[in-house]
């Protein structure tokens, strides 16, 4: 006999989600005049209806943001503003649970990450950004450093609820007013947010929310009302509001694709390096942008390694998001998922040699199994391109300096890992990456007080911690040069 | 000896092969082992991880004060831990001092436990100071009063002062000395070795000095049998295995006091290890409380409602 | 005494490129007249080849500028005040004769400039201190935030030698290699400071200064996929737009002073990395 788990469902009872929703302006929920389905993606259930934004709703909740930036929010004190991100934060760990599930619900992702990491981090970086709202004098932006008004903010879809706090937290401490754009495919929590808000009491029009597709942001981006861009999702679109705002004031700060690397030297503590591996691509379906979806393995363990991370992809639970012991959850989106196959299915064209664990994937939803390919090289498109989703291409050096120079052969610079027991070779290798963020001996780590962006073309500025407040304030006044 | 082809038997050889090992990082171990700690065991496979448990449990007095009275009330609980419900398992072994193994033994068999193994801590357990000649003597006295396996410390002085060879030829002289009568165990006392480089250090140590098992503790030191340390045991016997193609076994002991602690070490064994360790052969659990826990919710398991220590017996 | 009536040996003025004067590729110079029409040189007018170059050599130079500690480059800039200081005559002299500058506010503004190589200097082993931290994440790891040096940033300059000063030094006090592009007058006094440089410890490359037109130059930096960063502060408002466009491409930092002399602008040309390690025994 051996050791089966059996079903242990998260209970979705704790969410209600209404058959249709409507847009969050300047304080109340009103209905657009078109609607889309949004979808359980792990079975393709539907959800529920929400409003498609148009220009009009973008008008009136940058109208209102505009409103209570002027009339309210900027007339606040810092200390009153503080304290309304920590009611936020707090009602947020009050019904943590009902968020993780109904992130699950509509994100596909394990309720084992929404309940232990997304959640938790969400509050945390309310927490830590209240805190900043009476201090900004401190942060190293000279005295009294100014917000720019009105923010617009256009999220992915791969942390919903996440990427809403590390845009909407530290807007609303520094003293902006945000209208807030969801992905598509995962508005849920998002609205959820709106009734927090709502029972935190925040002033109407502080945080607006419109809910809608590409052109829904793209009207946001541009928009004259809004002062200041906040966009988290591709390098494409990335490049495209940098285009957008060019001929404008606006400030932009972009968070944008990646090809992480990770980088496993010979002196590595190979056990939790294979974990480290694990958690690198196949944390949240390897829909990270800081994925580390590039394995560089020194040659001289390159078997081992590889031989115990087929071991331990086998264990890895595929199936029903909800329940608590699933490892790797659905695809979010049946467009993503096509756009994995197909490069999966590039990376068999090129030669590269694909290898999954024994998985059985559910007929209904969007699954795709673990992958590794070996045998890639830099000339792969499986190398160079992000495949946001739980596929890995494995490649190997000979010496140290080759080894970085493969990671940094790319134009991405989010993320880079490494993996060695060596002091000295880590804070090396640390040196040499052109990477915003750099695990040793960990990955995919995030905290509201570490800033988090990437090199190259991976973005523009940075989130989190004293660094990521620069993103959302008008530099103060010096303190005389000379 | 050959210890499996992978060193001579010389402290240089061993070194040569102990320094070859990857290191641990502790926040990684932690990190794994705590995930694993998630894991939702429900309805049925709870059930089976329960029986599972009791059956590898090495029930365990080891006490001033023990008496042949509370020895031979042992037995008969590690028999029939449940004198109402014959479904329940016996244990994987009675754990003793030296002096009680025979009266154990007699009982047992008086008892109808022939086949619950009893066995001795050894080699001036728990603090292993003791010349090696005192320590031979020690293990040589449980194996002819009737001891099945040998739980003997290992010189933890002489590992975290670098004797490492001196640390090795005593497993291998007490291997000698347990010959085919008995299962030989060897305790670290992870607690005092404190680092996760040192467990598995330790842990190649006695496996290539011809251990049968690895365990943690003594019962005698916290911290004992934490999952990471567990992890880093199961690492090694399934590492040692894809070399040497011999599966040892691993037993933590000391603090695993809940049915929840009990099934976190078996998903540690299975998610690690593999399921091939899921047996008695091959996975203890050193306790004495855990016992009744187990079967206080094996009965919730059967009745649909809370338990009371009342309905389990208290030897 | 050498007789009055001596023949001027006149300076040929050629282009700065990865520690070199050679000139432009193309052949081609424009006439830079003083204010009352008189001739006074014929710099080089650089071509996008001439560009492409710089940005080759600064590039090779990058890695190993970064890689010098703090206190070499800060008094390799602490060096090219020094340097400067002996030239300051000539450069006065040059601005003084191509702008509409007396001779007295010129002097002024070459000691200016100075004084901002040593501000520059002072800041290279000051920028972690002041714009790193360490950040108190929520679990056993070491997590430290330090600002590294871009890569290669174009700058520009037209009219204002200290603008042209303040381009460069905060460009590449960090770490970064530089490409200025100038033109105009400023042509002038811009090439008899690469002949500072070029006496001043500076690793070749590091900096390397174009003389000619900003109309025909910074579209073709802003859309030069090996350039990083780009100041676009001698460019007229209504031009930005077309480079930030061509800029997009490979999402370059793009900047522009606001004529304040502030620390500000040296982290416009800087990237802050996070490093994470665990913390055990």
């Amino acid at each position: 006999m051996t050791f089966e788990y059996a079903p242990a469902l998260e209970s979705r009872a704790i969410v209600t989600i209404k058959p249709k929703y409507g847009h969050f302006i300047n304080g109340a929920f009103v209905s657009g005049k078109k609607h889309f389905p949004t979808i359980n993606p792990a079975t393709e259930e539907i959800l529920s209806h929400l409003s498609l934004g148009s220009a009009s709703d973008i008008d009136k909740a940058v109208a209102a943001a505009q409103k209570a930036y002027t009339k309210t929010w900027s007339k606040l004190s810092g200390k009153e503003r503080g304290k309304y991100l920590y009611r936020i934060a707090r009602i947020l760990q009050e019904r943590a649970r009902e968020f993780a599930v109904l992130e699950t619900l509509d994100n596909g992702k394990p309720i084992r990450e929404t309940r232990d990491i997304d959640i938790p981090l969400v509050a945390a970086h309310f927490f830590y950004h209240a805190g900043w709202a009476d201090k900004l004098d401190y942060a190293g932006l000279g005295q009294s450093p100014q917000p720019y008004g009105v923010a617009g903010q256009i999220i992915p879809w791969n942390f919903p609820l996440l990427m809403l706090a590390w845009k909407v937290a530290p807007a609303l401490a520094t003293g902006n007013t945000v209208v807030l754009k969801p992905a598509e495919t995962t508005s849920l929590t998002a609205l959820l947010f709106a009734e927090v808000c709502q029972q935190a009491e925040l002033p109407d029009g502080v945080v607006n929310i419109v809910t809608g597709d590409g052109s829904t942001g793209a009207t946001l981006v541009n928009h004259p009302g809004v002062h200041k861009i906040a966009f988290t999702g591709s390098t494409e679109v990335g490049k495209k509001i940098a285009r957008a705002i060019a001929a404008t004031d606006k400030k932009a700060t972009l968070e944008l694709g990646g090809k992480g690397a990770n980088i496993v030297f010979d002196d590595a503590p190979v056990d939790e390096a294979v974990e480290g591996i694990v958690n690198g691509i196949f944390f949240n379906q390897g829909h990270v942008c800081c994925a580390g979806s590039r394995l560089i393995l020194q040659e001289s363990i390159a078997e081992e390694i590889i031989e115990k991370l087929k071991v331990r992809m086998a264990k890895i639970r595929v199936g029903d998001p909800l329940d608590k012991n699933t490892d790797l959850g659905a695809i979010n989106s049946r467009e993503q998922l096509t756009k994995i196959q197909e490069l999966a299915a590039v990376g068999d064209a090129e030669g590269a040699q694909r290898w999954s664990p024994q998985c059985n994937l559910s007929e209904k939803g969007y699954w795709f199994a673990p992958t590794i390919f070996t045998g890639v090289t830099q000339a792969h498109r499986i190398a160079q391109e992000e495949i946001f989703g739980p596929v890995l291409s494995v490649i190997t050096f000979r010496t140290p300096q080759e080894g970085i120079d493969k990671a940094n052969n790319t134009p991405f610079g989010l993320s880079a890992g490494i993996w060695s027991e060596k002091g000295s070779r880590t804070l090396w290798a640390s040196q040499q990456l052109r990477a915003g963020v750099i695990w040793a001996n960990t990955f995919n780590k995030f905290d509201p007080t570490s800033p988090f962006g990437g090199y190259k073309e991976s973005g523009w500025g940075r989130e989190g911690g004293k660094h990521g407040l620069a993103a959302y304030l008008k530099n103060g006044k010096e303190s005389g040069a000379k | 000896m050959s210890f499996y082809g992978l060193i001579d038997g010389s402290e240089k050889s061993l070194r040569n092969f102990l320094d070859q090992l990857s290191g641990v990082d502790q926040v990684g171990a932690e990190s794994r082992a705590a995930m694993l700690a998630t894991r939702s065991i429900k309805t049925t496979s709870k059930r089976w991880a329960i029986d599972t448990a009791i059956s590898m449990v090495d029930l365990t007095t080891l006490e001033g004060a023990d008496t042949p009275g509370k020895v031979k009330a042992l037995c008969n609980k590690a028999v029939r831990p449940d004198p109402t419900d014959s479904t329940v398992p016996s244990v994987g072994a009675i754990c003793v001092y030296n002096d009680m193994v025979s009266i154990a033994r007699t009982h047992l068999d008086s008892i109808g436990g022939e086949k619950v193994p009893v066995a001795a801590v050894s080699t001036a357990f728990p603090s292993g100071r003791a010349s090696m000649d005192v320590k031979i003597r020690d293990t040589q006295d449980a194996i002819d009063a009737g001891a099945a396996e040998i739980d003997m410390v290992i010189d933890r002085g002489a590992f975290l002062s670098g004797n490492l060879g001196l640390v090795f030829d005593e497993i291998v002289k007490i291997r000698e000395v347990c010959g085919e009568k008995a299962h030989l165990k060897v305790i670290f006392e992870t607690g005092e070795l404190v680092t996760y480089d040192n467990v598995r250090k330790a842990s190649y140590l006695a496996m290539l000095a011809g251990a049968d098992f690895i365990k943690t503790s003594t019962g005698k030191v916290a911290p004992a049998a934490t999952p990471p340390v567990v992890l880093v045991m199961l690492e090694a016997v399934r590492d040692f295995y894809s070399l040497t193609g011999r599966r040892i076994g691993v037993k933590p002991a000391g603090g695993i006091r809940t049915t929840k602690d009990a099934i976190k070490q078996l998903v540690l064994v299975n998610e690690t290890a593999g399921p091939e360790w899921l047996t008695p052969e091959l996975f203890r659990i050193g306790a004495s409380a855990l016992l009744n826990d187990l079967l206080m919710q094996r009965m919730k398991m059967d009745d649909g409602y809370y338990a009371s220590p009342n309905y389990v017996t208290i030897d | 005494m050498v007789a009055t009536n001596r023949i001027e040996v006149k300076k040929t003025y050629k282009l700065f490129i990865n520690g070199a004067f050679p000139r432009s590729e193309s052949g081609r110079v424009f006439e830079v007249l003083s204010k009352k029409g008189e001739f006074i040189a014929n710099p080089c007018l650089a071509s996008r080849k001439d560009l492409r170059d710089s940005v080759t050599a600064a590039r090779a130079a990058q890695h190993g500028w970064a890689k010098a500690t703090a206190y070499n480059r800060g008094q390799i800039l602490y060096r090219i005040a020094e340097m400067l200081e002996g030239r300051a005559e000539q450069c006065a002299a040059e601005i003084s004769a191509t702008t509409a500058i007396t001779p007295l506010k010129a002097q002024s503004m070459v000691s200016e400039a100075i004084d901002r190589w040593v501000w520059y200097a002072g800041w290279s082993d000051k920028l972690s201190a002041v714009t790193g931290a360490t950040n108190p994440v929520a679990g056993p790891y070491y997590n430290f935030t330090i600002p590294e040096p871009l890569g290669v940033v174009v700058v520009t300059a037209s009219d204002s030698f200290i603008d042209f000063i303040d381009a460069i030094a905060a460009a590449v006090v960090s770490g970064n290699s530089v490409i200025a592009l100038v033109d105009g007058g400023l042509s002038v006094p811009a090439m008899t400071f690469a002949e500072v440089l070029a006496t001043s410890d500076l690793p070749a490359g590091v900096i390397n200064i174009l003389t000619g037109s900003l109309d025909e130059l910074a579209p073709w930096a802003a859309s030069h996929m090996d350039v990083d960063g780009f100041d676009i502060s001698a460019i007229s408002k209504k031009k930005r737009t077309e480079l930030k466009v061509a800029g997009a491409e490979n999402l370059k930092r793009i900047y522009s002073a606001d004529g304040k002399l502030t620390p500000s602008r040296i982290l416009a040309f800087m990237e802050q990395k996070t490093v994470w390690h665990t913390i055990g025994v």
